[in-house]
């Protein structure tokens, strides 16, 4: 219909005329058109610097000048691989991502649940949904600055306990943990309560009428349904925290995360061979988490 | 649902702690802003403004907030223009390599920040030089565009699939052309996600400190870079604070009206 419609309008010789006409049988220059330009930018600019970072972890720096030396070898792979501190930094880093995901499933489940399932009113369930969101995009620096005022010594924390004669933890990897769980939490409630949504309140009430007690459904019901929203919600939590290395400035005390390794080089060192080569720890351990939840089909969740 | 009273009590009390957790901090800094002491203490000891009136008169904050600024409309400009020709070839065609580049839009803001900043680091010092640029601000707004494409396109696509296209098939059929039907049809259309778009990716822009490290020319500082440059110098503190509490409820209004204007409830950054 609009086929033919193109075709008697082309009697009509103006220049713009002719130019719809022809893009309209052409989808395909239409396409090209569209796409050049971001594709240039994120596939030959993005993907192309990722590239030059994976050739130049190859590379070294001459000791006494600092200059590049562009000839390839696996020097600094060897050298994270071998010396022992980079083992434990890894392996703390590591840890605190796992910290950090479990804290904040624990804190998005019961809430996701009570927007999605226990609130009535579209309403209500609005308001609270941009209540968690939010504070996503206020100044991720002023999270971790308000973190630091509530937990450093003589904080907002130590005033709250000190009738009870309790002090909070203070700076170091418990108030990491903490702060970096604070300002990832709004990526895992989204996925979870999403995921709530799409869990029939029938299924529910049905496990119910067979006689399961609360308990029950949520470990036989609830829980398998709602893992692949779960781990949707893991890798951005877990992704970003392997990355961090500003919040355990801010909260951490002295101590160091993975991503400290990276920045120092670049910084102090100057040495960006080997922070290439040690940023490629985070990406190949978000690469494997990927590959590893690929099945549970929390890619589609995201 | 059949749960108990007492659990609706128990899974809102929890739900209630949470929201708890995530407003009492910034709570926390917006008070502490008033506090006139000039060591940290808390709880504060007064309330005046006088450091909200020397933050405002600082030269390094205003130097940062203006390189800030222009850093943001520039990656934002960017990101507008190439966000919304991906959405229009993502909703509207259908081609080989489709789910691959929606995903290849997404990677920047993804994978860490340190990773982004490394890899155009690298990138830059191999290339630029044969270019004859430098690293300056305007290698600062190439990275922040890189990651704010995300947010208009996910605003931008979401739009169009929802408006389909039997509007744009009427205008087509009454006659108009390409660009008749982009001025009178489409772009109306998406208008309040573009808007909506580039207000988050302003303010992604405006709050992006690691991949700013990395791009940054000597001699630019942004606002996060000062605050982070600041926040180890205890006389400093009271004047951080300051503006730390002014960026938590500046940002609150664009990115309300965002949130409004846009058809996802986190505004496309998810």
């Amino acid at each position: 219909m609009s086929q033919q419609i193109a075709d008697t309008v082309e009697g009509d010789e103006s220049l713009p005329r002719r130019l719809s006409a022809t893009a309209y049988r052409h989808p395909r220059w239409r396409l090209t058109g569209l796409l050049s330009a971001p594709l240039f930018w994120l596939g030959v600019l993005y993907l192309g610097s990722l590239l030059v970072m994976l050739i130049s972890s190859l590379w070294s720096t001459d000791d006494f000048t600092g200059a590049i030396i562009r000839k390839t070898s696996f020097a600094n792979y060897h050298t994270l691989f071998t010396q022992p501190i980079y083992r434990t930094v890894a392996v703390r880093t590591l840890l605190i991502a796992v910290g950090v995901t479990v804290v904040d499933a624990l804190l998005a489940l019961p809430l996701a649940f009570f927007i999605a399932k226990v609130v009535r009113t579209r309403r209500m369930k609005y308001i609270l949904v941009i209540a968690v969101t939010m504070p996503l995009w206020t100044s991720y620096l002023v999270k971790g600055y308000a973190w630091q005022v509530m937990l450093d010594r003589n904080g907002a924390v130590d005033w709250a306990l000190k009738p009870l004669g309790l002090h909070g933890p203070g700076l170091g990897l418990p108030a990491t943990i903490c702060a970096l769980a604070y300002v990832w939490l709004p990526y895992m409630v989204l996925p979870v309560y999403a995921g709530f949504e799409r869990l029939p309140g029938s299924l529910l009430e049905a496990s119910a009428d067979l006689g399961a007690a609360a308990g029950r459904t949520f470990r036989s019901i609830v829980v398998p349904m709602i893992i692949p929203a779960l781990v949707a919600g893991s890798i951005f939590t877990f992704s970003l925290t392997l990355g961090d290395y500003i919040m355990v400035k801010i909260v951490g005390g002295s101590n160091q995360m993975f991503a400290n390794i990276v920045y120092d080089n670049i910084g102090i060192a100057g040495n960006l061979p080997f922070a290439a080569a040690a940023a490629m720890f985070p990406i190949v351990v978000v690469i494997l988490y990927l590959a590893a939840v690929r099945r549970t089909g929390a890619l589609e969740n995201l | 649902m059949t749960l108990s009273r007492r659990a609706r009590y128990l899974l809102g009390a929890a739900s209630a702690v949470t929201l708890l957790f995530i407003y009492l901090p910034l709570l926390v800094v917006i008070v502490n802003s008033f506090n006139p002491s000039k060591v940290f203490s808390w709880p504060p000891r007064g309330f005046s403004f006088v450091w909200w009136d020397k933050a405002l008169a600082d030269v390094g904050v205003r130097h940062a907030v203006w390189t800030s600024v222009r850093a943001g409309l520039g990656a934002t400009f960017i990101a507008v223009v190439l966000g919304s020709m991906i959405a229009f070839a993502v909703a509207r065609y259908t081609w080989f390599g489709r789910d691959a580049v929606s995903f290849l839009v997404i990677l920047p803001i993804a994978l860490p920040g340190i990773v982004t900043g490394i890899a155009l680091n690298s990138a830059f010092s191999t290339v630029l030089p044969y270019v004859g640029i430098s690293f300056g601000l305007l290698t600062v707004v190439l990275g922040h565009a890189t990651f704010c494409i995300v947010v208009v396109f996910n605003n931008v696509v979401a739009r169009l699939r929802r408006a389909g296209t039997s509007l744009e098939e009427a205008s087509a059929d009454l006659g108009a052309t390409g660009l008749q039907t982009f001025r009178h049809v489409t772009f109306p259309a998406i208008r309040s996600a573009l808007v909506a778009g580039g207000l988050l990716a302003f303010a992604l822009s405006f709050d992006e400190i690691v991949v700013t490290t990395f791009t940054a020319g000597a001699g630019i500082e942004t606002l996060p870079q000062w605050i982070f440059n600041n926040l180890f110098r205890p006389n400093q503190g009271p004047i951080v604070n300051a503006v730390a509490a002014a960026l938590v409820i500046l940002f609150i209004l664009p990115v309300y009206l965002a949130q409004r204007l846009s058809d996802g409830t986190s505004g496309g950054r998810l």
